[in-house]
């Protein structure tokens, strides 16, 4: 079983990108489990046509330690089995504890057993890696690869290169490595090229360029992943792309980040459209 | 040797604690809010941050101390404790039925960011507090401070609470004692009472924790400083903060919220600084000093001139809080003793104690304060100088049991010894007690030590 985490800035478009992903492995007949870490719930909505999900934390809380794992567990898109670890409310608790307890009660409950021959799990994590709890599916050899998705925007890829520097420290320690940057795009000026160059300087790779389709909105209004939505449509295709190259991925590596003025030089070189 | 492995030679350390010389902030803040008449401390948190506490309160002043806990599960750590603390207010007032439940925070609920200022507006909108009875709270997070920090937040708390400014001044002076023993509180208690200073007193754990045994359980015993009276504190017209670390927070929060003028005492151990504490007293009351606490100095000052060759040039070391440590370190002065080390836990801030060390003992004094200022420290301190008395806490006795040095009890906590709690070291007949106690130890030392042919009958 391959353990991928994906991370990136707020808003860039992860869920998306991982529901996406997902849906074309299990199109290609690849058995997957999608672990959302986000108190918000809203990692499967796509791949389960809507937010059906009792999340793991939810279902703790109202009855106790003893649930059985079909209680959280939901099989969505070409049985894709899927959890949200869920969360306290906005503004109350501590959200980073919950992904800590979330993963602990699902690996007790033996949610990654050999028995569903798994060929991937994806853990699907909120934002940044704000605190150890953020930290959690990529600590003890949980996820073994990361993938962070982000866009030319300069604060996405201040976020991605934020991201390596918790990825170097827990990668220093265990078996967790950086796969590769997946860019969203956002339509910034030389898109594709500036983040194949920040890649690099990572000591990492652009595994894909996801250029913007406003069917993925469609999609999204229509509770499905484009996959499901459209499978002819080229935006599908790309995804597939994505999935088959996240699949084929052998370049796995402890990234080197960069410090803040190499960055605003990378930005300088590419960023600005002459 | 229990402490063989202690090197000898000061290690410099940047991290680690061994042995601390300090304990953790709820532990001060429950101490304060049993202060309060009918008050109930509960903690917000584990249980087992509440059995700690509540067991070092329970060790260190042999009556039974109650408690209760928002007891924690993994849940609450996830979603926030309000739904515990909540069902907490309603099983409290419906099962043990205090006036008070004052809430201090550990750990675990400040990391996780519980508001209890938002909480307790919600038990309040939610109608789980009876007509007549309050919730009040102390953030009390351990990673910072310690006990004495718990103990002066939770007694800013009740003037953040309760105070309150009518513009009808009364005569009252406010009295906020640091972290210390009942027993001294009463005997501050019996100072102010002899110089016919009206007083409110608080927090005031004298008829608390040391209360007298009838045969009866009383969840709650008749001591403690009454609400009413916190609340007319803000009418006072003067606010003495007895030791500036633990009652400095409360009094000066009396003075930015209710405009009552704050004076900044030591704790009146010894003669110089009872002194100071009368005469404070007398000019701010304007009141005269009676015959009968002359009475007390002039015994004090007997004694201390009778037996001064005892305690003379008597190398003496110490360990504690700071504003013990400062009025103790003041009467090791008054009775002419060396001090070489003086060594707190509690960080000291802004709390120029080092300065008013040094004035007082000479600049060869060694002065620590803060984290890495342990037992383990004290005892290499101890070891390269060693004095023939050591006052600290209990946890000191190792260290003296191994390097054969006598051990004078003070400060907190004392699980070993009883008396601390009923009888005073404050005040003129509490320097006596101090200084009886100080005598019989190094002249049962002479005794000991002194070769045959010098044993003295008559001392």
């Amino acid at each position: 079983m391959r353990k991928i985490a994906i991370y990136g800035k707020g808003g860039i478009g992860k869920s998306t990108t991982t529901q996406n992903t997902v849906a074309a492995l299990a199109e290609s007949g690849k058995n997957i489990m999608v672990v959302g870490c986000d108190p918000k719930a809203d990692s499967t909505r796509l791949l389960l046509n809507g937010l059906a999900q009792k999340t793991v934390l939810d279902t703790l809380r109202l009855e106790g330690e003893d649930l059985d794992l079909d209680d959280v567990v939901k099989v969505g898109f070409k049985g894709t089995r899927c959890v949200e670890s869920g969360g306290p409310e906005p503004g109350v608790g501590c959200a980073g504890r919950g992904i800590i307890t979330s993963i602990n009660l699902l690996e007790q409950l033996g949610a990654f057993d050999a028995s569903y021959n798994l060929d991937f799990t994806f853990y699907d994590v909120l934002g940044d890696v704000v605190c150890g709890g953020f930290a959690m599916p990529i600590r003890d050899g949980k996820a073994e690869e990361i993938y962070i998705v982000c866009s030319g925007e300069m604060m996405a890829m201040y976020a991605a290169n934020n991201i390596c520097k918790g990825i170097r420290k827990f990668a220093e320690a265990g078996t967790v490595r950086l796969g590769g940057l997946i860019c969203n795009s956002r339509k910034v000026d030389r898109e594709a090229e500036l983040i194949e160059s920040l890649a690099a300087k990572l000591g990492t790779q652009m595994i894909h360029f996801v250029p913007r389709d406003n069917l993925v909105q469609r999609a999204e209004i229509n509770k499905k992943t484009v996959i499901d939505y459209d499978p002819t449509a080229p935006q599908a295709d790309e995804y597939r792309k994505l999935a088959a190259a996240i699949s084929n991925n052998t370049k796995f590596v402890i990234p080197n980040p960069l410090e803040i003025q190499e960055l605003e030089a990378l930005l300088m070189e590419f960023g600005i459209a002459d | 040797m229990l402490l063989r492995h202690t090197p000898t030679g000061l290690n410099e350390r940047s991290a680690l604690t061994i042995n601390p010389a300090k304990t953790c902030q709820p532990v001060g803040a429950m101490y304060a809010a049993l202060g309060l008449h009918r008050c109930l401390p509960h903690s917000h948190g584990s249980q087992g941050c509440c059995a700690y506490h509540r067991s070092a309160l329970t060790r260190h002043y042999n009556d039974p101390i109650m408690g209760s806990t928002s007891s924690f599960s993994e849940g609450a750590s996830v979603f926030g404790g309000q739904a515990n603390i909540l069902e907490a207010i309603t099983n409290i007032f419906t099962l043990y039925d205090p006036d008070i439940i004052a809430v201090n925070t550990t750990c675990l609920s400040e990391v996780i960011g519980d508001d209890l200022v938002q909480i307790i507006k919600k038990a309040a909108e939610d109608k789980k507090i009876p007509r007549g009875k309050f919730v009040i709270h102390a953030n009390t997070p351990s990673f910072k401070g310690s006990h004495v920090t718990g103990y002066a937040n939770m007694a800013a708390a009740m003037v953040q609470y309760f105070a309150k400014n009518t513009e009808k001044k009364h005569r009252r002076i406010n009295l906020i004692p640091s972290f210390i023993e009942p027993s001294d509180m009463s005997e501050i208690k019996h100072l102010a009472g002899e110089m016919g200073v009206e007083y409110t007193m608080f927090p005031d754990t004298s008829d608390v924790v040391n209360t007298s045994m009838d045969g009866t359980f009383r969840m709650y015993p008749h001591g403690g400083c009454r609400r009413e009276w916190i609340e007319t504190s803000g009418d006072a017209q003067a606010t003495f903060a007895i030791g500036r670390m633990g009652a400095l927070p409360a009094a000066k929060l009396l003075d930015t919220k209710c405009k009552v003028p704050l004076h900044i005492l030591d704790l009146p151990i010894g003669i110089t600084a009872t002194d100071a504490f009368v005469n404070a007293l007398r000019t701010v009351a304007h009141v005269a000093v009676p015959d009968s606490i002359r009475e007390e100095r002039g015994k004090l000052v007997d004694v201390l001139c009778d037996m001064n060759q005892y305690t003379y040039g008597k190398k003496v070391s110490l360990m504690g809080d700071p504003d013990i440590l400062l009025s103790m370190v003041r009467f090791c002065r008054d009775i002419g003793m060396e001090v070489l080390h003086v060594l707190t836990g509690t960080p000291v801030g802004k709390f120029k104690l080092e300065e008013r060390v040094k004035e007082m003992c000479g600049p060869d004094v060694v002065f620590r304060s803060g984290l890495q200022c342990d037992l383990f420290m004290f005892e290499q301190l101890i070891k390269e100088n060693k004095p023939d008395l050591i006052m600290g806490n209990t946890y000191c006795k190792y260290m003296c049991r191994d390097n054969d040095i006598p051990l004078l009890r003070i400060g907190f906590p004392i699980y070993d010894r009883i008396g601390h709690s009923y009888v005073p070291l404050m005040g003129y007949r509490g320097g006596m007690h101090l200084l009886l106690k100080i005598l019989t130890i190094l002249m049962d030392r002479q005794d000991r030590d002194a070769a045959e042919e010098n044993v003295e009958l008559i001392m």
